[in-house]
């Protein structure tokens, strides 16, 4: 067990140390210190397992919260409120949320409180399925972008979606990402993503709630539309140094997309050819729970 | 100390010499980067960043000053490595020298291997004191005469000269490793030697440069599987089939030539487990072996990680009979550390001639030394400031707690870019030679 004095915020710190030295060798003289590295990449791995282990409470913090909320909605039932239908799409869609194995994207940095958080998460999540009736109530009607495969599947539980046996359904796992909003599907180990930013539009003319919600998300939405894609923030990642300069570079964000990398190896991060789609294709996130520790160097 | 049989270990060390330039500005190119005495202590050899190889050698004892042992001049510079660059790979190969060796002297010359991250090269240096004069057809600058001058013969004979020092590459040993060289170790059969990169191992006979043989090879078939490095190697002083190499991991194997070609499979491993309370974020960095060394009885061989120095019995394998803590104050600013890349520096370690006594670098110039027997230890500075001739060296102190005595040093004022990575200890008597970054500073026991 690590030390618990290095928090979550440490680990951070550290994964931007870490992949700045690796970048840094790249260029130094005498070509790249195979041992160096492989020391950087140790430290690169404890401290995304810190990270992770982070995420995952916050995550189990929300999920215990919003079971909280669900009961207390049930309780609220009694007094007819236009919050149900949403409700009832908030209690399935952060069960896929929080059902997420892969929920190294699912986890991105929020250093926000538990409670913004767990709110946040409902805005997004009403949001979602929401985009395509609320169209009809909208008076901007903005198509409606999300297309999770959790969409098509039975309202069960997501988590059955894991099962070897459920076959009749493509083995399929769904990821949330609080902070940017995007929702991420590896479907047989293909990645699909999607952002949902426009969907958020969608519920800007909703009730009241769904108004305190936009405010709160006014704050985040300049990332989403900074980092909605994958392949931006890949690419961002792959710049010369200017770009591990950057004041966003240590944007929680920007570090759980650049785990994603690292879950290709740092083939991923050696290779300027690769395509995105190229990376995606290959199991980015199936691989993510094998951290490849490994440089390949020559 | 130094088999004099004395009853205590109060050995005072005195300041000798120090060479190199006094600028505080350091060229790159004149970073120590190794130091190394030859078997009988009368020569030491340092190699630099630029790729040159200096070597020292000790004036006789002068009868008019018994109290103080020979200096260390300057005997032979030549240029051992040059940078160059590997157009295959667009690498640039760094002419930095990793390692000397000396080999045990044969006749009256000196032979030793120097290395870069590539190539080894075995040099022959000799001296020359002599010149022939008086040929019959050449004049004395070496022009030839015109036959029809000559008119008598005589018998060439050897004149004196002053003394020249040549140092002439007889064997370059080249594109046998693909990853870093970080050990070369000549063995006591004085024929072969292995040297070592981060994932194999070859040995090589010195006769022959265009072959050698893999003795160890930890590549994996994928390298993302790697897990670990090989940081140095060395054979047993006395038993000429054995050898030892430590990896990152902190292991160290000792591996028995005669049990197969490929030594892949260790005959001993040494490690010791870790210790769940100190595990950090960079447990992994401080626990990986930077130097290993054998006593000179065989019976014993070191280990330097970051923070330590451990001694093992070759005897036992699970743990270490001797552990030394160089600068466990170290422990709590490792992230620091590890900011800076000073975590990444490799310490050197060395024994005494006896054995008794084990030596080793840390920051701000300071060097601390172990007593075996008398389970004393002592933190020495190497400084322009104490370097006046003869004076002894006064024990220095690094405070660890909230109050600061007077003349300890606080942790926070230690400076982590004056380092001393490179050390060696004289095979007979008390002198050291301690590498600062790019001074040589020569220490000697202070003789009543």
């Amino acid at each position: 067990m690590i030390n618990t004095m290095e928090c979550a915020a440490d680990a951070q710190s550290l994964i931007s140390i870490s992949l700045m030295k690796i970048h840094n060798s790249r260029t130094q003289r005498g070509g790249i210190k195979l041992h160096k590295n492989l020391l950087v990449s140790y430290v690169l791995r404890n401290a995304r397992q810190v990270y992770i282990k982070e995420k995952y409470a916050e995550i189990y913090r929300m999920q215990q919260y919003e079971e909280v909320m669900t009961v207390c909605n049930e309780i609220q039932e009694l007094n007819p409120l236009d919050l149900d239908a949403e409700d009832a799409e908030d209690e399935e869609q952060a069960r896929a949320a929080c059902c997420g194995e892969e929920a190294s994207l699912c986890g991105a940095a929020c250093h926000r409180g538990a409670a913004q958080l767990a709110v946040h998460t409902r805005a997004a999540v009403s949001a979602l399925p929401d985009c395509c009736p609320l169209e009809e109530s909208s008076k901007e009607p903005e198509p409606c972008y999300y297309r999770s495969c959790c969409m098509e599947t039975s309202p069960v539980s997501q988590c059955e979606q894991f099962s070897a046996n459920s076959s009749a359904y493509c083995n399929k796992t769904t990821v949330l990402d609080l902070d940017t909003h995007v929702v991420t599907t590896v479907e047989n180990g293909y990645l699909h993503q999607d952002c949902c930013c426009d969907a958020l539009q969608c519920g800007q003319s909703a009730q009241s709630p769904a108004k305190k919600r936009k405010v709160e998300f006014g704050c985040c939405v300049s990332d989403v539309e900074e980092i909605s894609d994958f392949a931006a923030a890949r690419k961002r990642a792959k710049r010369e140094d200017c770009s591990f300069f950057h004041p966003d570079y240590t944007d929680t964000s920007h570090i759980s997309n650049l785990i994603s990398i690292f879950g290709s190896g740092f083939s991923g991060l050696l290779s300027r050819q690769a395509d995105v789609e190229q990376i995606c294709s290959k199991q980015v996130l199936a691989s993510l729970g094998a951290w490849t520790r490994a440089i390949v160097a020559f | 100390m130094a088999g004099t049989g004395d009853g205590s270990s109060d050995v005072q060390w005195c300041f000798s010499q120090v060479k190199g330039a006094i600028d505080d500005e350091v060229a790159e190119a004149d970073v120590i980067s190794t130091v190394e005495f030859n078997h009988s202590g009368e020569l030491l050899a340092t190699g630099d960043k630029g790729g040159r190889v200096v070597i020292f050698q000790q004036e006789p004892e002068s009868k008019n000053q018994p109290q103080c042992r020979g200096e260390y001049n300057v005997y032979s510079t030549f240029q051992s490595h040059e940078p160059e660059f590997d157009y295959l790979k667009s690498l640039e190969i760094e002419e930095k020298i990793n390692k000397i060796r000396w080999l045990p002297q044969k006749n009256a010359a000196q032979f030793l291997l120097s290395t870069n991250d590539k190539t080894i090269k075995l040099w022959k240096i000799s001296e020359r004191d002599k010149r022939p004069e008086g040929y019959n057809l050449k004049e004395e600058d070496g022009r030839y005469r015109d036959f029809n001058t000559v008119t008598t013969l005589r018998v060439p004979v050897f004149m004196p000269m002053d003394l020249m020092v040549e140092a002439s590459p007889r064997r370059v040993f080249a594109n046998a490793h693909t990853y870093h060289i970080n050990s070369i170790s000549v063995n006591s059969d004085c024929e072969t030697y292995l040297s070592a990169d981060d994932l194999r191992i070859n040995l090589w006979n010195l006769e022959i440069n265009d072959r050698s043989f893999n003795i160890v090879d930890i590549k994996p078939a994928n390298m993302e599987e790697l897990t670990e490095v090989i940081t140095a190697a060395e054979f047993h002083p006395n038993q000429c089939n054995t050898f030892v190499y430590s990896s990152s991991k902190g292991t160290i194997r000792l591996c028995d030539m005669r049990a197969a070609a490929l030594c892949d499979q260790h005959t001993k491993l040494f490690e010791e487990p870790e210790d769940p309370n100190n595990r950090s974020f960079f447990s992994e960095i401080i626990s990986s072996i930077s130097d290993v060394k054998f006593s000179h009885s065989g019976r014993y061989m070191m280990t330097r990680d970051y923070l330590s120095v451990k001694v093992w019995d070759l005897n036992m394998e699970t743990r270490p009979v001797e552990t030394y803590q160089v600068h466990d104050y170290l422990r709590s600013k490792l992230c620091s550390l590890y900011e800076n890349d000073c975590i990444f520096d490799k310490f050197e370690c060395c024994w005494n001639g006896n054995d008794s006594v084990v030596m080793t670098g840390s920051y701000n110039n300071f060097f601390r030394m172990f007593d075996r027997g008398y389970r004393q230890d002592v933190t020495l500075e190497a400084s322009r400031e104490n370097s006046k001739p003869r004076s002894v060296l006064k024990p220095r102190k690094v405070s660890t707690g909230g109050k600061r005595k007077k003349d300890e040093i606080s942790v926070d004022c230690l400076d982590f870019n004056k380092k001393i990575l490179h050390t060696a200890w004289h095979p007979l008597d008390n002198i050291i030679a301690v590498a600062t970054t790019n001074n040589l500073y020569i220490f000697q026991e202070k003789l009543n």
